[in-house]
């Protein structure tokens, strides 16, 4: 903290919660554009499905409230939800499925806790939960990554609203899946460098949509939308986790290079952990709870029964906030270090 | 006990644990069975009628020894007539159907520590006479039945499609493991609570509980 002191008038920095909102969703532009490329139209099938059906649910849910309508849907922050939360789902995911899923993040998860700024849980990741313990096959059913994508736009549309099946060609387990997989089946990691679901950073294909979510979070960085200590902590804790036992184990244990260019780790350390509002409060607090959650998600990729574990992570975490929030309250001003008279 | 008086038996004898003082809607009690057996609609209404059945036979023999049990021992004396007729429970389903048994698991057992029953021998079986005890008791019993079964048809509606066993939807129809596992007990009781919660609003009743043990439980 600096010591010089500045003293009023102060001018208004210009940030709103719908500038900021808006700037999180223009710094997902790359990683949308990058993963539409690989993946298919399916990503904005999704996009405009969770959109609407966000949409909806938030302004249904303010009605029933009788608050303001307008006023809260221009704050954006249920398009943000929605957006993130698409990005999470497959792009072969049924209409319905993305339905239900967003319908729940903005009702359950953020309406009912009582809307923006009271939900003690990360509304997106709620709803990509539910969905993953919910449908676990049509939750781990991916496209093959490849540019152009393999599937027409016929096809994907009668694959997400008709109930056709994707043929098989064309789809496959995601990177983490397929390493956690061969892993079982007693393969060393030595043995699948040379396997398809490898690329030269991370897993086939997601490498890039990583960088691209890596770009967004540096720009949003830069710009000042969010503070450097929940990324740094998250990726931190995660590749070092990574390191000690790649170390020890390589033919076991995934290389950290593997860790943060696979599955939703970007996304995750970017945009999701982020969210202000289920964060912890202070920069301590935040880099607690970022390791955390870069800790937890290292130790559900090897040894939990999902193949990514950042959702999970994240809501752990969540639930883990207002302890780290009483631990790590900034001193008030005056306090003198090891005075709690005044501290319950 | 000895603010004994007969009061007489009326409908709201009855139907105080249907809706004003439902154990589960209302004064949030036995919340383990509600949670944990009620993944199917059968399993649901089993666990309903056995507990009904204790309820219902705890509360006569509590309040025909009422007079007798010395004050010190009760709830003693209560867990003993109450374990007593959930052994006769155990058996019986154990003999009808070895599968409900098994599905049901430690939660038949479990309902010697139920805390309705115990509540409703304290609050009510020990301070009146044998007709409204058995009376309140078999209210409290249909209406912890009809709250299980809300959760029950609920959960196995929409995490495996079928009511009772039997498929309602086709084979389109994409089963909600979630409301299977645990967390669908309290999405889905969240829900009714909800719900009942509504309605008791809309109606402008207040709650206000009889018996002495709870006072507006909101």
């Amino acid at each position: 903290m600096s010591g010089v002191l500045h003293s009023s008038p102060f001018i208004h920095g210009g940030n709103r919660v719908d500038r900021l909102m808006r700037q999180v969703l223009l710094a997902l532009l790359p990683g949308i554009v990058v993963a539409t490329a690989l993946m298919g139209i399916g990503v904005l099938v999704n996009l405009v499905v969770a959109s609407t059906t966000a949409l909806l649910a938030e302004w249904a849910m303010v009605r029933i409230r009788r608050r303001d309508a307008g006023a809260v849907l221009a704050d954006t922050s249920a398009l943000l939800t929605a957006v993130l939360l698409a990005l999470a789902l497959p792009a072969y995911a049924p209409w319905w499925l993305v339905v239900v899923a967003t319908g729940f993040a903005i009702v359950v998860a953020k309406q009912l806790y009582g809307g923006l700024g009271q939900n003690p849980f990360n509304p997106a990741m709620v709803g990509y939960v539910l969905a993953i313990i919910s449908f676990p096959r049509e939750m781990t059913t991916w496209p093959t990554l490849g540019f152009p994508p393999e599937v027409g736009i016929g096809q994907q549309l009668a694959i997400q609203f008709l109930g056709a099946v994707p043929p098989d060609a064309v789809t496959a387990a995601t990177p983490l899946d397929s390493v956690k997989t061969h892993l079982g089946m007693g393969e060393t990691l030595s043995e699948m460098t040379t396997a398809s679901f490898l690329g030269t950073l991370g897993g086939a294909g997601w490498e890039w949509i990583n960088l691209a979510f890596l770009a967004g979070g540096a720009w949003m960085l830069w710009r000042g939308t969010i503070r450097w200590h929940i990324p740094v902590a998250m990726l931190g804790s995660l590749a070092t986790m990574a390191l000690l036992f790649w170390m020890v184990d390589g033919d076991r244990f995934a290389s950290p290079l593997f860790h943060l260019f696979s599955g939703a780790t970007m996304l995750g350390a970017f945009f999701i952990a982020t969210d202000p509002v289920t964060a912890a409060a202070s920069p301590r607090g935040r880099l607690l709870y970022a390791a955390g959650i870069g800790i937890l998600t290292w130790l559900i990729r090897n040894f939990g029964g999902y193949p990514d574990g950042v959702a999970f992570s994240v809501l752990l975490m969540n639930m883990a906030v207002p302890a780290i929030d009483y631990y790590t309250r900034p001193p008030v001003f005056g306090e003198r270090q090891g005075d709690d008279s005044d501290v319950a | 006990m000895n603010g004994e008086s007969p009061k007489p038996v009326t409908w709201e004898t009855f139907a105080a644990g249907l809706w004003r003082e439902n154990p589960v809607f209302v004064m949030l009690l036995g919340m383990c069975p509600v949670l944990a057996v009620t993944n199917s609609a059968v399993n649901a209404l089993a666990m309903g009628l056995a507990t009904t059945f204790v309820l219902v036979a705890s509360g006569l023999l509590v309040s025909l020894l009422r007079a007798a049990i010395p004050k010190q021992v009760r709830i003693a004396t209560y867990i003993v007539i109450i374990a007593t007729f959930v052994t006769i429970v155990d058996y019986t389903i154990q003999a009808i159907s070895l599968d409900l048994y098994n599905a049901l698991g430690a939660f038949i057992q479990l309902i010697v520590v139920n805390c309705i029953i115990l509540g409703r021998a304290e609050a009510y079986a020990s301070r009146n006479r044998p007709l409204p005890a058995v009376v309140n008791a078999l209210g409290m019993g249909v209406g912890f039945t009809f709250a299980l079964l809300c959760l029950g048809g609920v959960r196995e509606l929409l995490g495996a499609g079928s009511l009772f066993g039997v498929a309602l939807f086709g084979d389109r129809f994409e089963p909600w493991v979630v409301m299977l596992l645990p967390p669908g007990g309290f999405l889905v009781l969240g829900g009714w609570l909800l719900l009942f919660a509504w309605l008791r609003r809309r109606r402008g009743q207040a709650v206000s509980v009889e018996g002495g043990t709870c006072h507006t439980i909101r």
